[in-house]
């Protein structure tokens, strides 16, 4: 059986104020699941009550089989892996600390990282290509040596999921596609992944379904060529799109206005 | 830029077995070298020192309880600044600016008003620090601001202020002959009266408090993070960030109760111990105690001999303490921006 991260019938939103209703969603293992919308749709709402940083107002989330709510915070971070929004950090830890960091669900309360810990530690770093940067600080590193070194932490959790809260909003054009590519080498080795995004190009190049939230209702929900057409785009976003063709590839691109 | 650690653990060593040296050594009895290890071996083995009886007595009566109160007091007062400023995510706060210390100050002005005892005014003193860094905790969370540092901040400074008034009722409906004279060089931060009997009292709740946080260090760094990643990292950050609060409360109020209020510690070692080893708690911590210490010790030092009178501890860090926070405030401000 696949495993999933499964929303049921969801209503989301913070006290007093919701923002989504009626909402189901599935995440699959081995699967990319890009969750498009216009901004204050509720992407980032969906996203938080999917990972139980945020109670759903009505509805349930079932992880792996079980309640979410049921779950201690220890047992999620060993199912899924949170990559946030890049951000600068407060105190210069090493890149090799904040990686660390990820190992802090596998360990007890008064644990020490051990010699396993560094070594998935490590493994996660070399898999993005950033083990050189293990000892620089965290704080002196670029917009998207961040973004990875935050990849390589959920990854050090030894999740099952992996969610991404748009991993590529501060990116430069060349980094957005590496890490675009390693979305998708997440789900080809297993991975069930889920990230929110502002660009349908990145769902048509990472993704496998596309789910579409505006103003707290979902439009689509399914294969991204059913679900990421011009049509749909244009009643997301309330604009107009164009579609672009390649001739030689065959491959596709959307454009706003 | 790669960093060994080893360097700066050296050094914050270094340091504080200067300020023991500096500490036992200076001041108006002299006191040698070879006359602390004397009567210290002597002490260990029970043999006879070979120093005469009055250098005996100073060491062991006078200098060595004011000695270990110093480092106590001051391992205590950098241990919780580091804590805080990990927990608030802030390199501005300390025990004294979050309000810590003005509320273990009033819990602490209150058992003397009560002649009360010993173990009363410290719990007192960690009482009054427990709710005014709850309160201030809270007003900051609650006041919706695009800069929460600076609200906390403010809020620290507001309900310290209150607490500072408190204090003062406390001073004025104080018997002035007697309560008065003693609160007012105690609230200023003074290591003079300490006697043995005084360690204890401090070093239980000092040793406590550290021993929980370091044992916590590693949870401390996932801690430091914005509260949602720590949580998805599988931290119940609600329980945890109780826990560290009251460890670091903990040794704050005990180091207020028995030293009075000493500003400026719990800010600035922390941050040259950063500077020493780097922010991961699992070397900061210790290297903070460490530092702190032998801050304390110098600190104490100055106090004792510099003038005929003794200078309240508090005056002296506020010196130092001052111009490294508008320093502080200069860089912080540039590099958040």
């Amino acid at each position: 059986m696949v495993v999933t991260i499964a929303g049921h019938n969801l209503s989301i939103g913070y006290p007093g104020r919701l923002v989504g209703e009626g909402l189901s969603i599935r995440v699959n293992e081995g699967e990319v699941l890009a969750l498009l919308g216009p901004n204050g749709g509720g992407k980032t709402t969906l996203l938080k009550t999917l990972l139980g940083l945020l109670p759903p107002r009505a509805g349930n989330v079932v992880l792996a089989g079980q309640n979410l709510s049921a779950l201690s915070h220890r047992e999620r971070a060993r199912l899924i892996g949170y990559v946030p929004q890049v951000h600068t950090g407060t105190f210069a830890f090493t890149v090799e600390t904040v990686v660390l960091m990820g190992r802090t669900a596998h360990g007890s309360l008064f644990a020490r990282p051990g010699a396993h810990d560094r070594a998935v530690t490590m493994r996660a770093l070399e898999r993005f290509g950033i083990a050189a940067l293990a000892q620089r600080p965290y704080t002196e590193i670029s917009g998207g040596e961040r973004q990875l070194v935050l990849l390589a932490r959920a990854l050090a959790q030894e999740p099952r999921f992996v969610v991404l809260d748009e991993p590529t909003a501060s990116l430069d054009f060349g980094n957005q596609g590496k890490v675009m590519r390693e979305i998708r080498a997440l789900a080809d080795s297993g991975l069930g992944v889920l990230f929110t995004t502002h660009d349908p190009n990145h769902a048509l190049r990472a993704a496998h379904r596309a789910y579409l939230l505006r103003a707290g209702a979902c439009l689509a929900d399914g294969p991204v060529p059913e679900v990421v057409t011009t049509e749909r785009l244009e009643a997301l976003y309330r604009s107009t799109v164009q579609q672009l063709r390649d001739e030689r590839s065959g491959a596709t691109a959307f454009l706003p206005g | 830029m790669t960093r060994s650690v080893l360097p700066g653990t050296l050094i914050a060593i270094a340091v504080l077995a200067a300020g023991f040296a500096v500490a036992f050594l200076v001041g108006r009895f002299p006191v040698s070298l070879a006359d602390i290890v004397s009567v210290l071996w002597s002490k260990m083995t029970g043999g006879a020192s070979g120093a005469s009886p009055s250098v005996e007595v100073v060491i062991l009566q006078v200098r060595g309880p004011r000695v270990l109160a110093a480092f106590l007091v001051g391992a205590a007062l950098a241990v919780a600044g580091t804590a805080f400023q990990g927990l608030f995510r802030n390199p501005l706060v300390s025990p004294d600016i979050l309000g810590a210390s003005s509320g273990a100050a009033l819990g602490a002005v209150l058992g003397i008003y009560f002649s009360l005892g010993v173990f009363a005014i410290q719990s007192f003193a960690f009482v009054g620090g427990l709710i005014a860094v709850t309160a201030v905790y809270m007003i900051g969370s609650a006041i919706r601001s695009r800069d929460p540092v600076l609200v906390l901040v403010l809020a620290g400074v507001v309900i310290g202020s209150l607490l500072g008034a408190g204090v003062g009722l406390v001073k004025y409906l104080a018997d002035p002959y007697n309560q008065l004279p003693a609160m007012t060089f105690w609230l200023l931060g003074s290591l003079a009266a300490t006697g043995v009997t005084d360690l204890i009292p401090l070093f239980g709740p000092v040793a406590l408090g550290t021993l929980v946080l370091i044992l916590l260090r590693f949870r401390m760094n996932v801690m430091s993070l914005p509260e949602e990643e720590a949580r998805a990292l599988g931290v119940a950050v609600g329980p945890l960030r109780i826990a560290i609060v009251a460890a670091a409360t903990l040794v704050t109020s005990a180091s207020v109760a028995t030293a009075g209020i000493i500003g400026w510690v719990g800010l600035v070692v922390p941050h040259l111990a950063r500077s020493l080893v780097g922010p991961d708690f699992a070397r900061l911590l210790p290297v903070a105690a460490i530092l702190g210490g032998g801050f304390l010790l110098f600190i104490d030092t100055i106090a004792r001999t510099a003038a005929p009178v003794e200078i309240p501890l508090g005056i002296l860090t506020a010196v130092i303490g001052t111009p490294f926070f508008i320093w502080l405030l200069a860089s912080v401000s540039r590099t958040w921006s």
